[in-house]
């Protein structure tokens, strides 16, 4: 016991050090360089306010992701250049196709069913006036760890063959209005959606965490002043409320287009991207760590940086619609 | 089976270890008998990284194991394991981060570590360990390109089926000897409306593996080891009339509806599941590995010839293939050349280590230097005698030599369709061949 | 009601019985799956087997021998044996790993929405491409940094850090994946802040640093709340960043590693596994309810008015 409180102490020394340096270091900087006057003061604020995160992306992710692009052009072990043939590989192999489509069906579903619901919650929470319970439970999922989540679907999600008890509780709901139980995960392509239903019940509670901060923000007297006006219900939303979060609304939306193009671990506890469920990043987990093709997966990366681009175009567009409007 | 004239010597070789054991495990709550190290160098204060997959409670029992070595050598060997281990092991090996020493479960992992450039060949005290405790065929899959690099450490023994003693009695059904035994067993539980087979290959994102055991099984049965052999390298491609037709024949025995009940399911029934009927009659047999006692054991079955679930070995189908065994093992490779880290590898490749390790639980070595009466396991016991006896016809897991593109990719994907989604053996076998990869 | 009124005058968007309905119906929806994990680790591993759930709800049959198991069962599979350096480790890890990207986020967020130069666009749109790379991409590559450094051409551009298996091999890591998305949510906020609030204090004389000190980061506590809940969230229950860069054992590994050692070698034991995957639950939920009253009111519009 005494060991470990001697380095339990250590440990959490480390931790104040770090946080002191890093804050003394910050607050000095901002110390000194508050003082710069005249025409250098802005350029100064670029390099102290930019330059750390500027630094921590090119070195985490720029050079990782200009790796990855050449990796895509060179044999599984990144010796040999292979010119294009991982991509040949990509657009050939009918396992692929189903994957390209799987993310497509992804990212169109997925992400406005979780910023709708988020959104709806949002703007109906700010009604209530006990809000802090729903919320906190609608945001539970975010809080349970991925070993956890895929516990509590199989109690849903759950098929038992040859005359065991069904224990799922999908099973049963089906049974209880005369269906018959399935087994979830054979079925094309309720499967996927099934497995989608998992990743809405967990990012839902990010969705309406971020929206509902936005709605109250909406200044009241402005939606004061519309009320006055006679706006109300649906019009006073589609009017007043919705256009002052639409730049949230976006940020949210595409966070989770992101979100669902990296996802892997839901489609990978589930079926293991069987029975045609899966997804670009869980075929690219796959190539990289258990069939230790780095040049394949790297491909496949790429594809994910692609995919990402409409959205990208996307918020590039409102962004510079935004601007006209100030 | 065993009364060859290895098999006196082994009982002789029994007999004096077991005095030894005694006296270890005697003076041990005194103070460490160090005799058995007097070979190895103290060298306190040192620290050797092990990682590996095997997790708890093996890991413990691992760690006991090698304790007196600790205590009377000083070194300190930390080990970690982890059930990401095969994709953590390269993002550390090429990030410069490596363990001193790792145990590979798979050969093709081992090629893989080997092109890194990072693997260090062992030093002369395991090599000489290997050449006089190991077989040539276990010593060639640490051999990488003529190079040998690898030691063997512990194995386990796939060709066996789970059943319950308890529910066989009951229902008055003996165990087979004979695969024709076997399957007019499997028609009389249907006929009495029980389900023969258990199965399941459901297993994250390894889902698939226990169907290419099924197919390992009946190929080297079939056609004996030089056709076995030839199927890994792909000389013998899997849309071979020859691989075609064990294919067939394990659909006549793991897809056959009469049998295993609802073939889809099995599909998606995870492994660990699919067993666990076993001691309640749920369903009354399950070919797998010897490592599956574990998980029965976990769920509070007696492991015994006479309890709730034990296993018999799975008969042969033809008689020119001798004693078909199908097998597992991990191996100890090292990426630092450190004295410490060497003296680790030659204890690990030593019958001293593996002997120490099977009285304990547990574990399977098919090092020639460990007498079959230390097993404390008795089905552990049964997998050695298989993996030792010299009739053997030995198949090292096939999936774990083909290149993973194929044995971790391709093999587990189409097989997994085939169960669960009826995909044809012609659709199944024409996608595993084209993802062979070229070179 | 009249209060509420005042308070909260005119968002009359839906009726509040419509509201209380639909919010309360999601709830329900949304809990009913944790439920089932709830009241499964109170069960015994044979009812679990044999029975859904929540038949133990109709005919009540608990038992609290899965904690006892899980808690103080003892032997390496138990979190009693050890689990308190675990939890020491998650602390320490995650303390910094929060607290260093939101603040360089928040910075970096606030310069590419107030201090213009040419290029920020760019630079934002970028960011935002960033969070696509998928962060085992930059496992090998940071790690050979960590271990060798960054040289071209014979010259070292980043000396060897030497922080692989150590806390700062982990913080720093989490803190560059961190980046992308905290920057893209921050910016979101602080682009926000009304202009005239911004441009009056510019005009009183304050530089880039007052202004940041004294009105962006005050009125952005509830983003940066909300942010750190999240990224709490992410650290807490991550495990891959820190098998990597560390290792599974007592000295460094977050609780997570421990907990999946629950799992085991072979298993697959439910009875263990619910009350484990509680247990877990338990540390982050109550950071989110002592958090969440910094967000859950409207504190942006009131300071803006």
């Amino acid at each position: 016991m005494g060991a470990f409180l001697t380095d339990s102490l250590g440990k959490l020394s480390q931790v104040l050090v770090a946080i002191a340096i890093f804050s003394i270091v910050l607050l000095a900087i901002f110390g000194i360089a508050g003082r710069a006057k005249g025409k250098y003061q802005n350029k100064i604020a670029q390099i102290i306010f930019f330059g750390p995160a500027a630094f921590l992306l090119l070195v985490g992710l720029v050079v990782p992701a200009i790796q990855t692009i050449i990796f895509s052009f060179k044999d599984p072990d990144s010796v040999n250049f292979v010119g294009f043939a991982n991509y040949k590989w990509m657009l050939i192999d009918p396992n692929i196709k189903t994957v390209m489509l799987n993310t497509i069906l992804w990212i169109l579903v997925v992400p406005l069913i979780t910023t709708g619901i988020g959104l709806l919650l949002a703007v109906m929470l700010d009604r209530l006036k006990r809000e802090s319970i729903p919320k906190s439970l609608i945001f539970m999922p975010m809080a349970i760890s991925f070993v956890g989540a895929s516990i509590i679907w199989k109690f849903v999600y759950d098929y038992a063959k040859d005359g065991y008890p069904q224990t799922g509780l999908l099973s049963n709901i089906v049974s209880l209005f005369g269906g018959t139980p399935q087994n979830w995960m054979l079925v094309k392509p309720l499967n996927t959606f099934l497995l989608m239903i998992i990743f809405i019940w967990v990012q839902t509670g990010f969705a309406m965490v971020i929206l509902s901060a936005a709605i109250k923000a909406v200044p009241s007297d402005i939606v004061e002043a519309s009320a006055l006006d006679g706006a109300s219900g649906w019009k006073l939303f589609k009017n007043i409320t919705f256009p002052m979060v639409r730049g949230t609304f976006i940020v949210v939306l595409a966070t989770m287009v992101v979100g669902a193009l990296k996802l892997f671990d839901i489609v990978r506890t589930m079926t293991g991207g069987n029975f045609g469920t899966n997804v670009l990043a869980n075929e690219m987990y796959s190539q990289v760590f258990v069939q230790f093709d780095q040049g394949k997966g790297s491909a496949l990366a790429v594809a994910l940086f692609i995919s990402v681009s409409p959205i990208l175009i996307y918020n590039i567009i409102h962004l510079r619609r935004e601007r006209a409007q100030r | 089976m065993f009364k060859s004239k290895k098999g006196a010597l082994a009982i002789g070789a029994v007999a004096v270890s077991l005095v030894a054991t005694m006296l270890t495990t005697v003076s041990a709550s005194a103070a460490v008998n160090c005799d058995p190290y007097s070979g190895y160098k103290k060298m306190k204060g040192k620290t050797v990284t092990v990682f590996t997959s095997i997790l708890e409670p093996e890991l413990t029992t691992m760690k006991t194991a090698m304790k007196d070595f600790v205590a009377c050598t000083g070194i300190k060997v930390k080990i970690e394991g982890s059930n990401q281990f095969e994709a953590l092991l390269p993002v550390r090996v090429k990030g410069g981060n490596a363990p001193d020493l790792a145990f590979l479960p798979q050969p093709g992992l081992l090629v893989k570590m080997v092109a890194t450039g990072k693997v260090v060949a062992p030093p002369a005290g395991t090599v000489a360990n290997v050449n006089k405790y190991w077989s040539k065929s276990w010593k060639d899959l640490g051999t990488v390109k003529g190079k040998f690099y690898a030691a063997p450490l512990g194995s386990n023994m796939k060709s066996l089926v789970w059943y319950s003693p308890k529910q066989f009695k009951a229902a008055g059904y003996t165990v087979p000897k004979t695969w024709d035994e076997m399957t007019t067993l499997a028609d009389k539980m249907a006929a009495d409306g029980k389900i023969a087979f258990c199965g399941g290959l459901g297993s994250g994102g390894a889902t698939g593996w226990p169907a290419t055991d099924w197919v390992e099984q009946i190929v080297l049965r079939e056609y004996g080891a030089k056709v076995y052999n030839d199927w890994v390298s792909h000389k013998v491609k899997f849309s071979d009339p020859k691989i075609k037709a064990a294919m067939q024949k394990v659909a006549g025995w793991m897809q056959n509806p009469k049998w295993v009940g609802n073939v889809k399911g099995i599909a998606t029934t995870t492994f660990q599941d699919a067993g666990k009927g076993i001691p309640t009659g749920k369903c009354m047999m399950l070919q797998q590995a010897s490592f599956y006692g574990n998980i029965l054991g976990a769920e509070g079955a007696t492991i015994s010839s006479t309890g709730d679930a034990f296993a018999f070995y799975l008969p042969a189908t033809n008689s020119k293939v001798s004693v078909p065994v199908v097998g597992g093992g991990e191996f100890t490779t090292a990426f630092a050349k450190r004295p410490e880290v060497q003296q680790v590898q030659n204890y690990l490749s030593s019958a001293t280590f593996a002997t120490s390790r099977v009285q304990l639980d547990h574990w399977v070595s098919a090092n020639s230097g460990v007498p079959l009466a230390a097993y404390k396991d008795p089905i552990d016991r049964l997998a050695a005698e298989y993996l030792s006896n010299s009739k053997s016809t030995f198949g090292f897991d096939a999936s774990d030599l083909m290149p993973a593109a194929v044995g971790a990719g391709a093999e587990w994907k189409e097989f997994t369709a085939w169960f669960g989604e009826g995909k044809s053996i012609d659709d199944v076998t024409k996608a595993i061949d084209a993802a062979w990869p070229a070179s | 009601m009249s209060a509420l009124q005042t308070q909260n005058p005119g968002r009359k968007i839906f009726s509040s019985r419509l509201a209380t309905i639909v919010v309360w119906t999601l709830t329900v929806l949304w809990t009913i799956p944790t439920l089932g994990l709830f009241v499964s680790s109170f069960r015994s591993g044979k009812d679990i087997y044999e029975t859904g759930w929540w038949t133990a709800l109709i005919k009540p049959d608990f038992t609290l021998a899965n904690y006892q198991k899980v808690l103080f069962g003892g032997g390496a599979e138990s979190l009693g044996d050890g689990i308190l350096p675990y939890f020491v480790n998650s602390i320490v890890i995650t303390l910094p790993a929060v607290i260093f990207p939101i603040t360089i986020a928040t910075m970096a967020a606030y310069c590419l929405a107030w201090v213009k130069f040419r290029g920020s666009d760019f630079l934002f749109f970028t960011i935002f491409a960033l969070q696509i790379v998928p962060l085992q991409m930059s496992l090998v590559p940071l790690l050979q940094l960590f271990t060798g450094g960054a040289h071209f051409q014979g010259i070292t551009l980043i000396p060897k850090l030497g922080i692989a298996g150590e806390f700062a091999g982990i913080w720093l890591p989490h803190t560059m994946f961190a980046l992308p998305l905290a920057i893209y949510l921050m910016h979101n906020f602080i682009a926000s802040i009304p202009r005239d609030l911004m441009e009056a204090a510019f005009v009183d004389g304050a530089n880039h640093f007052k202004v940041f000190r004294q009105i962006v980061v005050p009125l952005s506590i509830p983003a940066i709340a909300a942010l750190a809940i999240f990224q709490f969230l992410w650290v807490w229950n991550d495990l891959l960043v820190a098998l990597t860069f560390a290792s599974s054992t007592e000295e460094i590994a977050p609780i997570n590693a421990k907990l999946a050692s629950l799992v085991g070698q072979y298993g697959s034991s439910w009875e263990s596994l619910t009350a484990g995957a509680f247990i877990t639950i338990l540390i982050p939920l109550i950071v989110f309810f002592s958090l969440q009253r910094y967000f859950v009111r409207g504190l942006l519009a009131g300071s803006v008015k």
